[in-house]
């Protein structure tokens, strides 16, 4: 589909990785099949091992896939990570040797943008997401939590068009949790991007996405794609519409039975 | 931290290692014979007398090793390698756990420890040769001084990276002091111990070497000096040769320990 | 000072006064070892004689040749080797055997090479060196965490940019370590062959002294050399302290 509204294209795309020595080859992923519209809120939700994180990777160029197709804004992804994304790892990605502002600064200095311009992009951002009296310090002396919002602030300066997050919140409490999901839902409002998010909340997935995909266990594909049909103005305050818990209720019968199925597979 | 197991990179490094078996063997082979050939290279370049071939000094090393004499001089340098080796491994093991166990010692006795590796060792030759005397006890004494403080310093700082937890869960399992040691210690801090370990091999054998080379009329460090002496390259190359393969051997043997305690280890925390 | 910087010192006074009083006390025999004091004074001795002060000059001058050609060539070969994973798994098991070697063995072949002059004995500090040079910089590289790489892969860098800004920063502790390890062995290097081979500079002065049975020169050099080594090692820390404390 080529419509100039479908910004990502993912068809029939499969994940296999090779035998290497003792272990056989595993079939991590698909066929999987989807299309994200630009500027829409896109959560997938799925078991341990379902291959949620061998598919974000794919989608930003960062691995190949076996077989299938992927393309960004009309141009095919392989193996190389294309202009306009950006991704925000589960694991801790701040360099430790530069304090929070140069860390958020860093893409942009590399691009080679001048200092005012930075400036101008960083700080409003840094507030935002609420580390700007920290601007100073370095990643040593930040908590987890904040580490990780550090690396979602750099990724963000970067104005991507398309923002990939794994599990961002996962070294959070539930309510810092519920607050920082505003916050994105802020950001992804103000900046228009299309946002694709892996969580294992489904509370969190159901309150921040237009869709959710619910993936299988391992190998991974869609099971369901689910439409919450929220505003666009929305906030954390949604839990309480009782829409909230039909679309949570009908994830997690879905669900329920592939986790199962990957805690008896010993994940 | 330098010398912290980081179990991401162990996970990586494993499922990234590649082919193994078949293929690393014939690696190691056309690395074996890439370096002969720039050996030959040197040699013709630099002139035999100064620089033996590579044939030239095989066959000298199989004279060396046929010769009525070498058994008893191989025999005494593995005495004394094997007792310094013991001293070495053993005691360093024992004040790693004792300095990284209890926080306090480690903290005074680290900067101590690493100024005594960084020590160039030669300035305590004399000093060991003094206090020993020329003989055996010398000879062990400059190998335990050379592989001694590495395994106590890489031990103590594996002892210290063991995730606070474990000391924890001891407490409540009531375990004592030396239950702990062995049950809990030394597993999680096997990796950092075995890199040690093969650091102070080779390390202690360079020590036992060099005290041979000066403080003994027998043992393979006495007969490369005695070579070097009489400009014999022939000899000193061929020596260095066996100790070449000895040491690389070993290194192996550790290094393959080594990869198997990673592996069971990340295998435990799965992935 | 902090409490184990005080217990530290009342160890080391403590352990030198229980030497001094054992060496005066007559347990051991001036021929074998001398009381720290007169340690001391050998060395204020030797520093006082221009002669010494040569030989010292002369080694430091060899040291830091050592140091620097071993610093460069191994990093420039430990980033190589880095690049060339599959030559790197080859090659390990041979990188630990490398110090089972007396490579000072080779130091008639170096004279031949570079003359009787003092290069023979930069090579051997150099060939001590480089290898504790390249394995630091190999394990600072591979240790880069791989939360950083990735996210330097999604900001698009050139490949000049990813080493000089992302991988160099990152694996900057190792690569001091490498640098600390350079000294001490070149250090190790130049002072062996001064030792067996040379007619000049610290280990020579520290040889003649032993063989003429001259304790006091002998100690006085040894007690020099530590404590210039020491020196070093010491400013080495204190830059590493000051330039790493924030990163944790």
């Amino acid at each position: 589909m080529n419509t100039p509204s479908v910004q990502l294209c993912l068809r029939e795309v499969t994940r296999v990785f090779p035998a290497v020595d003792q272990q056989k080859s595993l079939h991590a992923l698909g066929p999987v099949d989807l299309d994200l519209r630009r500027g829409e809120f896109f959560s997938i939700v799925g078991p341990s091992g379902c291959g949620k994180s061998t598919l974000l990777d794919l989608i930003a160029g960062l691995a190949r896939p076996t077989a299938g197709t992927i393309t960004f804004e009309g141009r095919p992804v392989a193996g190389e990570v294309p202009d306009g994304i950006g991704v925000v790892f589960q694991e801790d990605a701040s360099f430790p040797w530069l304090n929070v502002y140069d860390n958020a600064a860093f893409a942009l200095r590399r691009a080679g943008m001048a200092e005012k311009d930075i400036r101008e992009r960083v700080d409003p951002m840094l507030s935002i997401i609420g580390l700007q009296a920290f601007a100073g310090a370095y990643p040593a002396q930040l908590s987890g939590g904040m580490r990780q919002r550090l690396c979602i602030a750099r990724t963000l300066v970067t104005r991507p068009r398309l923002l990939l997050l794994d599990e961002p919140f996962g070294a959070l409490d539930q309510q810092t949790r519920l607050l920082m999901g505003d916050e994105l839902l802020n950001l992804w409002r103000q900046t228009g991007a299309t946002v694709f998010l892996i969580t294992h909340s489904l509370d969190e997935a159901t309150l921040l996405s237009d869709r959710i995909g619910v993936m299988s266990a391992r190998p991974g594909i869609f099971i369901d794609l689910v439409d919450t049909a929220w505003p666009r103005e929305r906030d954390s305050r949604i839990v309480s519409d009782p829409a909230f818990g039909r679309v949570t209720g009908r994830i997690w019968e879905m669900l329920r039975g592939q986790s199962l199925r990957a805690l008896a597979e010993g994940r | 931290m330098p010398g912290a197991v980081d179990v991401d990179q162990a996970v990586s490094a494993v499922r990234r290692e590649g082919p193994r078996g078949w293929s690393a063997l014939t690696d190691t082979v056309l690395l074996i014979v890439a370096a002969l050939m720039l050996w030959q290279a040197a040699t013709m370049l630099i002139g035999h007398e100064v620089l033996t071939s590579p044939l030239a000094t095989a066959r000298r090393l199989s004279a060396i090793m046929a010769d009525a004499d070498f058994p008893a001089h191989a025999w005494e340098t593995g005495r004394a390698f094997g007792t310094a080796l013991i001293i070495a491994l053993a005691g360093g093991l024992t004040v790693g756990i004792a300095l990284g166990a209890h926080r306090l010692s480690g903290q005074v006795a680290e900067p101590i420890l690493v100024a005594l590796y960084s020590i160039p060792k030669i300035t305590l030759y004399p000093v060991i040769l003094l206090l020993f005397g020329l003989g055996i006890s010398a000879k062990i004494a400059f190998g335990v001084i050379h592989g001694i403080i590495p395994v106590t310093i890489f031990t103590m700082n594996g002892v210290r990276n063991i995730n606070g937890v474990y000391f924890r869960a001891a407490r409540a399992m009531r375990l004592s002091g030396m239950q702990t040691a062995s049950n809990i210690i030394l597993p999680a801090a096997l990796p950092e111990i075995v890199s040690g370990f093969r650091l102070g091999f080779s390390l202690t054998l360079l020590g036992t070497l060099i005290g041979e080379m000066f403080a003994s009329q027998r043992g393979i460090g006495y007969m490369l000096v005695k070579a070097m002496e009489m400009n014999d390259v022939a000899t000193v190359m061929a020596l260095a040769l066996l100790l070449i393969v000895l040491a690389t051997t070993a290194s192996a043997v550790l290094l393959v320990i080594d990869r198997r305690l990673r592996q069971s280890m990340v295998a435990q925390l799965g992935d | 000072m902090t409490r184990p910087g005080k217990y530290r010192w009342a160890l080391i006074i403590a352990a030198l006064a229980l030497l001094e009083a054992a060496c005066r006390l007559g347990f051991f025999s001036r021929q074998t070892i001398i009381a720290p004091t007169a340690m001391a004074a050998g060395a204020w001795q030797a520093l006082g004689s221009a002669e010494m002060r040569g030989h010292i000059l002369i080694t430091l001058a060899s040291v830091a040749q050592s140091i620097i050609l071993a610093v460069v060539v191994g990093f420039a070969i430990g980033a190589a080797l880095y690049c060339l994973p599959r030559l790197r798994r080859t090659l390990d098991p041979f990188l630990a055997s490398y110090y089972a070697v007396p490579t000072f063995v080779f130091y008639p072949v170096f004279i031949v090479l570079f003359g009787l002059n003092r290069w023979p004995l930069v090579a051997i500090g150099f060939v001590f060196a480089v290898m504790a040079v390249i394995i630091n910089t190999l394990d600072g590289l591979s240790r880069v965490p791989r939360g950083v790489r990735r996210a330097a892969k999604v900001m698009k860098l050139t490949p000049v940019q990813h080493l000089f800004f992302v991988m160099l920063p990152a694996a900057a502790p190792w690569l001091f370590t490498g640098a600390k390890f350079a000294v001490v062995y070149s250090f190790v290097g130049v002072i062996a062959g001064e030792f067996v081979l040379s007619g000049a500079g610290l280990g020579h002065a520290i040889a003649f002294a032993y063989n003429s049975f001259d304790n006091t020169a002998m100690y006085g050099l040894m007690l020099l050399l530590f404590l210039i080594v020491g020196g070093i090692n010491m400013q080495l820390w204190t830059w590493e302290q000051r330039l790493y404390a924030r990163r944790g």
